[in-house]
């Protein structure tokens, strides 16, 4: 089973990557849940959402202590809370950030595997493509890339499946963005 | 409404069944008569709402055909119509809680249109709904204004005795003010109900805009009957409150309840009107206006006014609230208000004695 | 058919199924979605011959339910914590008038002070009202006990309570096998209400009953309840057959054979504790779950059948009956009246605290080790935050990390 915590901001759609992310692995026949940290939290607020994807039926309904992977949407929150609690050894790190993962989480880059903690400027291709600070998309095509567990198609057409029309296409295009440019740095490329 | 009749029996200006042409006359006993409220209930003698609900319900009959069903709130009318094993309706009907008859009434209305929609029925069941002042503007509110809100096509009817007489002659938002009840008792320098209290639940319907409003009295059974029917006319909320004197409560005659109910018409104390869509577009004259004293003198509950010690300022002032209600309703004269009337709780909260 | 999508969502599809005639409700968390989402099938014409009313209360929302039902439509609403409070009146009047509304409650625990998380406070404290209580362990599990709960009302002549926690499955977004509307039209036919308003026939409906009959009608009540326990027996054994889901029951055992532990559990807990017993048992831990699902009608003799000669019990409870103790575990003692079982309570996940696994470990490690000394054990006190009120307002402590059982809620009031 690969357990997934993402954490962001009230506003940032958070609770709906986590859900995409779910329907991408159902996409393709896995099993898979999703669920917020069901706060009151209001828009801006750290908000936590959990997603877990299994090759069996996922009865367990435990709020996620102990990663396989985590996922940050919001770079300030780095400061604010540690998000990387309980994170696996093998685990791997996503940070939307246009800057290199060595010089943000230099002490996690030298805990887990090479290749494992990786950053991805999400907004900035969110405002390319949608015109608003939204990295969920992004973020969760990066997750793809780096773990090779869905593919880009699945979380593009997650997101086309809920936002039908030019809404949903943006978010695949911001996907296949984000999902390019971490094949890239997994490629020998330069991170941004 | 009023015929232009102008015999009146000797003395009393009211008109009597024989000199109306026959289409006009009431039918209190004929075969026709639905009866749905029929005998051997166990209300009071002389009690007004047994008499109100009578008229009023045997008019929505008849507007309906039959086609007729009531969510009734908890209170004496639910009481002392259905003793089990007995019950005194011969209509559909549902008691279920005291302050949800309109919720229960919105439910039915849903009920009857789906069920109709399903057997490609048109002739859709109407739904009364209906309860004392008690379990309208105190404990029913809530659900009451939720049902004028969603404009639910339900009549509601409320029979306003002023007071929580099934459990012993308690106040409610309804009870007038100076007015004796189990909880406003004849104690300290304001013996009564307190002034300033209350609230006038059919301006507060009229400001849903609801399609129709009116009060009425058991004093005036042809205007009662004319206004369920015309209220059936329509679809949506409606709200009728009907003024029926509890002879226990109010400690007047079992024999006067009409006497009483009229005298409360002609002295402008409860001003009888409908409105449609928020803008009052009927009034019913004073015929012979009466000051206040005569309408308090028959009921024990203002004895303290009425009695050698009473307080003459106080009678001036309830003097007063009747006299407002004249002019803010237009109930002498021809006109028809303009503007919608201020409740007379205003004048109360706004005046120091 | 198979879809990834809300809890709510799927409860939502699964009473559209059900084809009801009135939908009411009020909003408030986490019953929202369910209802919105209904709302939405009527507006679309998805969910025809139905009307959905936004009520202004939850006071309402049952009130409607009532008329509704009266009226002779199938009947649906959904709430949760204070919103069942707020429509409690009309909860017992439904069933007293013999209604066969289904309600989903989407547990919460009950405020001061005011919490919107996952516990059974609120729907324990309607075990008396009359209404069956059927609680769900998975959004599968929910979806089909909501298709099944229609039919168990109106053959049984009560309403239902569709318990399932709120949040933890509510917004749980999962895999979920809608079954078809043809399946579903097959099992549960169209409406036909035993009585109801009609003028045609006229009644009269919640009459006053005074000492003369009403035993008599309470009674015939309880009878209806003994009845509802081979009802849903036999109505969830037809409703796997047509759907092959594994959904429903009085109760369902897991992992019991041979277990010298027997967890009692109740909703979403079932399955993180699904997944602990395996743990367990890889280790040579003998335990096994029992998942209660109806809790009312109590299946007594079910419970009985199935705890077998297993001499340890422990339930896990998610509520709590102050000035007493746990709610489930009296039950529980009674259904095992004469044997020598021992039967203990743990309290946990109250407010929202998590259940993990490791909640589930420590509870059977305590229990075999011999550590749930009294009855009730508070099993995730937090000690340090509990001993910092207690220190600065009575000069008491109790020992941190210990387990809180009633000899140490004895010792801090001086009764030790």
């Amino acid at each position: 089973m690969l357990q997934i915590r993402l954490h962001g901001r009230g506003g940032q759609g958070v609770v709906t990557a986590a859900e995409m992310l779910s329907l991408s692995a159902f996409l393709e026949g896995h099993f898979a849940q999703a669920f917020p940290s069901f706060g009151s939290e209001r828009t801006g607020a750290p908000v936590v959402a959990y997603a877990r994807i299994d090759n069996k039926e996922i009865r367990t309904h435990e709020p996620i202590l102990e990663p396989d992977a985590v996922v940050v949407q919001d770079r300030t929150l780095l400061t604010a809370l540690d998000v990387f609690a309980g994170i696996s050894d093998q685990g791997f790190a996503i940070i939307n950030s246009a800057e290199a993962p060595e010089q943000i989480v230099p002490e996690l880059c030298e805990r887990l595997p090479k290749g494992h903690v990786l950053t991805v400027p999400a907004t900035d291709f969110a405002m390319q493509k949608i015109g608003r600070p939204l990295p969920g998309a992004p973020m969760i095509a990066a997750l793809a890339a780096a773990t090779g567990v869905f593919k880009l198609e699945s979380v593009q057409k997650s997101f086309q499946s809920r936002y039908p029309g030019k809404v949903g296409d943006a978010n695949a295009e911001t996907a296949a963005l984000a999902y390019e440019f971490i094949m890239n740095v997994k490629n020998g490329g330069q991170n941004a | 409404m009023l015929d232009a009749i102008k015999f009146y029996q000797t003395g009393s200006k009211t008109v009597g069944n024989r000199l109306l042409n026959p289409s006009m006359r009431s039918n209190q006993a004929s075969e026709s008569r639905p009866n749905t409220l029929i005998s051997g209930h166990r209300a009071c003698q002389g009690c007004g709402e047994a008499l109100g609900a009578r008229y009023a319900i045997d008019a929505a009959m008849r507007a309906t055909n039959g086609q007729l069903m009531i969510a009734n709130a908890t209170g004496c009318l639910e009481v002392f119509s259905t003793p089990y094993p007995e019950s005194a309706w011969r209509l559909p009907w549902i008691h279920s809680l005291f302050g949800n008859a309109a919720a229960v009434g919105s439910g039915l209305a849903v009920a009857a249109r789906v069920r109709a929609k399903k057997a490609g029925n048109t002739n859709v069941p109407r739904v009364i709904a209906q309860g004392g002042d008690g379990g309208t503007t105190d404990i029913g509110f809530g659900p009451l204004s939720g049902m004028f809100e969603r404009n639910d096509d339900v009549l509601y009817i409320c029979y306003d005795n002023g007071a929580y007489m099934n459990t012993g002659v308690q106040r409610s938002s309804a009870t007038p003010p100076a007015a004796r009840t189990a909880t406003t008792q004849l104690v300290g320098s304001e013996p009564g109900a307190d002034w300033g209290k209350g609230k006038n639940v059919p301006l507060i319907a009229m400001a849903h805009g609801i399609p129709y409003v009116a009060t009425a009295s058991v004093a005036d059974l042809r205007d009662l009957e004319y206004k369920v029917q015309k209220a059936m006319s329509y679809h949506g909320a409606r709200y009728i409150q009907i003024l029926v004197p509890c002879p226990l409560g109010w400690g007047c005659a079992s024999s006067s309840t009409v006497t009483v109910a009229r005298l409360a018409m002609e002295t402008g104390f409860y001003p009888i009107f409908e409105a449609e869509y928020g803008k009052v577009t009927s009034v019913r004259k004073i015929t012979q206006k009466q000051p206040v004293i005569n309408f308090l003198k028959l009921q024990r509950r203002y004895a303290h006014l009425t009695g050698k010690k009473g307080d003459p300022k106080v009678l001036a002032r309830i003097q007063a609230m009747c006299d407002e209600n004249i002019k803010s309703f237009g109930l002498i004269g021809d006109e028809v208000p303009e503007t919608v009337p201020v409740a007379i709780q205003a004048l109360e909260r706004n005046q120091t004695v | 058919m198979l879809k990834q999508i809300e809890g709510s969502l799927g409860i939502a599809e699964a009473v559209a199924l059900c084809r009801p005639g009135a939908v009411c409700a009020y909003p408030i968390s986490p019953q929202t979605h369910i209802v919105e989402n209904v709302g939405k099938f009527v507006k679309e014409g998805k969910l025809q011959d139905c009307e959905f009313v936004n009520v202004e209360s939850e006071f309402s929302a049952m009130s409607v339910s009532i008329g509704a039902s009266a009226g002779g439509v199938r009947t649906y609403t959904a709430t949760a914590s204070q919103g069942l409070l707020y429509m409690v009146e009309g909860i017992y009047n439904a069933s007293g008038l013999g209604l066969p509304i289904v309600m989903t409650v989407a547990s919460r625990a009950i405020g001061a002070p005011i919490n919107i998380w996952n516990d059974h406070s609120d729907s324990l404290s309607q075990r008396d009202s009359g209404w069956l209580q059927l609680f769900c362990e998975s959004n599968q599990d929910a979806l089909d006990t909501h298709i099944m709960a229609f039919k168990i009302a109106e053959e049984v002549g009560l309403p239902v309570m569709v318990c399932m926690d709120g949040f933890v499955l509510t917004h749980a977004f999962e895999r979920l096998d809608i079954p078809s509307q043809e399946q579903i039209d097959s099992f549960l036919p169209e409406y036909q209400p035993k009585e109801f308003l009609d003028p045609k026939e006229p009644i009269s409906m919640g009459a006053m009953v005074g000492p003369e009959a009403f035993t008599e009608l309470r009674f015939l009540i309880q009878r209806k309840m003994e009845k509802a326990l081979d009802v849903i027996e036999r109505v969830t054994k037809e409703y796997r057959e047509l759907t092959g889901h594994h959904s429903g029951g009085l109760l369902d055992c897991y992992r019991c054979e041979d277990a010298e532990l027997k967890l009692i559990i109740l909703g979403s807990s079932v399955g993180t504790a699904k997944d602990e017993v395996d743990r367990l048992r890889d280790q040579g831990i003998k335990v096994g779950i029992i998942s209660l699902k109806s809790y009312r009608p109590f299946p007594y003799a079910k419970l009985r059948e199935a705890i077998g000669d297993c001499k340890k019990v422990v339930c896990l409870e998610r509520s709590f009956s102050y000035g007493a103790r746990g709610i489930i575990c009296p039950e529980v003692k009674r259904a095992m009246e004469g044997t020598d079982c021992d039967i203990r309570t743990t309290v946990a996940g109250l407010g929202g605290r998590a259940i993990f696994g490791s909640t589930i470990n420590k509870i059977v490690h305590a229990s075999l080790e011999g550590k749930l000394k009294d009855e009730i054990t508070w099993i995730d006190m937090d000690t340090k935050l509990l001993n910092s009120y207690l220190k600065d307002a009575e000069g008491v402590t109790v020992p941190e990390d210990a387990l809180v059982d009633d000899s140490v809620l004895k010792a801090t009031v001086g009764h030790a």
